[in-house]
């Protein structure tokens, strides 16, 4: 049976990790690649890292860490970020990314999709949708959330699905920051709309969260950030309970 | 050792390049007959569409070359499926060195099978000191299915083959450069096969 995947993301700006970090011994909390191999050696199933600051100069910069990233560890990774073009996609995936996360870019050109599935296979496509919900409705937002776009996160989703997303990266912006649990409502109702993996991000905070998040979720893979970068809980911590509970995780 | 990676243009070599580096190798990415002929171990990777990855084969006679091979020869995901005689995607025929019939997984499962399944009653050296049920990491929407030549099973929808070997021609469904320590396993003894 497919593991339940454990993936902590990795806020970038300017080439450095954003979010403080309780690792013990680290040497460098803002280095990229140690923060990578720490997480890699702790047993995170993939890693996701979030360039937030992608101009062009940075895009530059950000294909030596990826590279340096992609000769470090040996568990897949997805960087996402400013990403726009298939010229930005190939040249991560030559540094050796294994996906691409795109969000604000696909919802003004959904095509981008299309064209990006077609010529990088839609294994390597992930879609981030950041939602929130309004009135009883998810709504999908853009640019880092600032910008409702008035698209509804449902028809959204099947759409991303079929123009070829491999994967889905579902961030409730209700409950992102919160640690008060993912919103596995919408990620039931989410798993009922799609056939492709689905990423829950947004509201870990406490151990029963994940368990929940795959169990009453039925997601695929649960994202976290806060949580792991401030030693609230570790990746192991939250694997054996998980296994505890019956959940597979690779452990 | 010389180890050559054949580079045809169908997707990611660099993480399988720094995967065998970091087993002390430095292997050479070509396409040049000459030089894989040349080479003790041969990788055959692949990520992307099998129609237009045997196509890049085709247009540098590599078809012709890798089934004449002689040294251990590992595909990867899409490389070991090329290796196969017949894939469903776009009904694509493939290499022929596995008699065998690459099949789409049917929408009862989510599609791709992506991420970390466990591999069971592993055969050849390739799985020395890899335990039955350990973990490898999968990206992929067609299986091959239990065959004669499996020598790792794997459990989505149905068993389907997560490793193949024929002679001198080994294929994992799984990537051995991004499954952490037990890949390195993987890697390490495909290098050191006798």
């Amino acid at each position: 049976m497919l593991a339940k995947r454990i993936i902590p993301c990795l806020d970038v700006k300017e080439g450095r990790t954003v979010k403080g970090v309780n690792f013990l011994a680290l040497k460098d909390a803002g280095d990229i690649v140690e923060l990578s191999a720490r997480y890699s050696e702790a047993g995170a199933d993939e890693l996701v890292f979030l360039d937030i600051t992608a101009s062009c100069d940075q895009r530059k910069t950000r294909l030596n860490w990826v590279e340096q990233v992609a000769r470090t560890v040996n568990i897949p990774f997805t960087v996402g970020g400013g990403i726009t073009s298939e010229a930005d996609v190939e040249a991560l995936l030559k540094r050796g990314a294994d996906k691409i996360s795109v969000n604000s870019a696909v919802l003004a050109d959904p095509d981008l999709i299309d064209r990006l599935a077609y010529h990088f296979g839609r294994q390597c496509i992930v879609v981030a949708i950041d939602g929130k919900q309004v009135d009883g409705s998810w709504q999908v937002y853009s640019h880092g959330g600032r910008k409702q776009t008035g698209r509804e996160l449902y028809a959204w989703a099947k759409e991303v699905e079929e123009r070829g997303a491999g994967e889905i990266l579902f961030t409730s912006m209700n409950h992102d920051g919160t640690h008060q649990g993912f919103a596995c409502e919408a990620m039931a109702a989410l798993a009922g709309e799609v056939n492709i993996p689905l990423i829950a991000s947004g509201g870990a905070g406490m151990l029963a969260d994940f368990y929940k998040v795959f169990s009453e979720g039925k997601a695929d893979a649960a994202l976290a950030a806060g949580v792991f970068h401030y030693g609230m809980l570790t990746i192991g911590q939250v694997k054996e309970y998980l296994k505890i509970h019956g959940i597979e995780v690779r452990y | 050792m010389n180890v050559v990676i054949i580079d045809y243009g169908a997707g990611n070599v660099f993480s399988v390049m720094t995967a065998l580096q970091r087993l002390g190798v430095r292997p050479v990415l070509s396409h040049e007959e000459m030089v894989i002929r040349r080479a003790d171990r041969v990788i055959f990777p692949g990520v992307g569409q099998a129609s237009a990855a045997m196509q890049q084969l085709k247009n540098t006679g590599l078809h012709i070359l890798i089934p004449q091979l002689k040294m251990p020869v590992l595909g990867i995901c899409l490389g070991m499926q090329l290796m196969c005689r017949q894939t469903e995607e776009e009904q694509t025929t493939g290499l022929g060195i596995f008699p065998l019939e690459v099949k789409r997984f049917s929408s009862s499962v989510k599609v791709p099978h992506m991420g970390w399944n466990r591999i069971q009653n592993l055969k050849t050296s390739l799985f020395r000191g890899v335990e039955s049920g350990d973990w490898v990491y999968f990206v992929h929407s067609y299986y091959l299915p239990f065959c004669d030549d499996t020598v790792a099973v794997c459990d989505y929808q149905q068993q389907f083959s997560a490793a193949v070997c024929r002679e001198n021609f080994y294929g994992c469904q799984f990537h051995p450069e991004k499954s952490a320590a037990v890949g390195e396993k993987i890697l390490k003894n495909f290098l050191e096969i006798a």
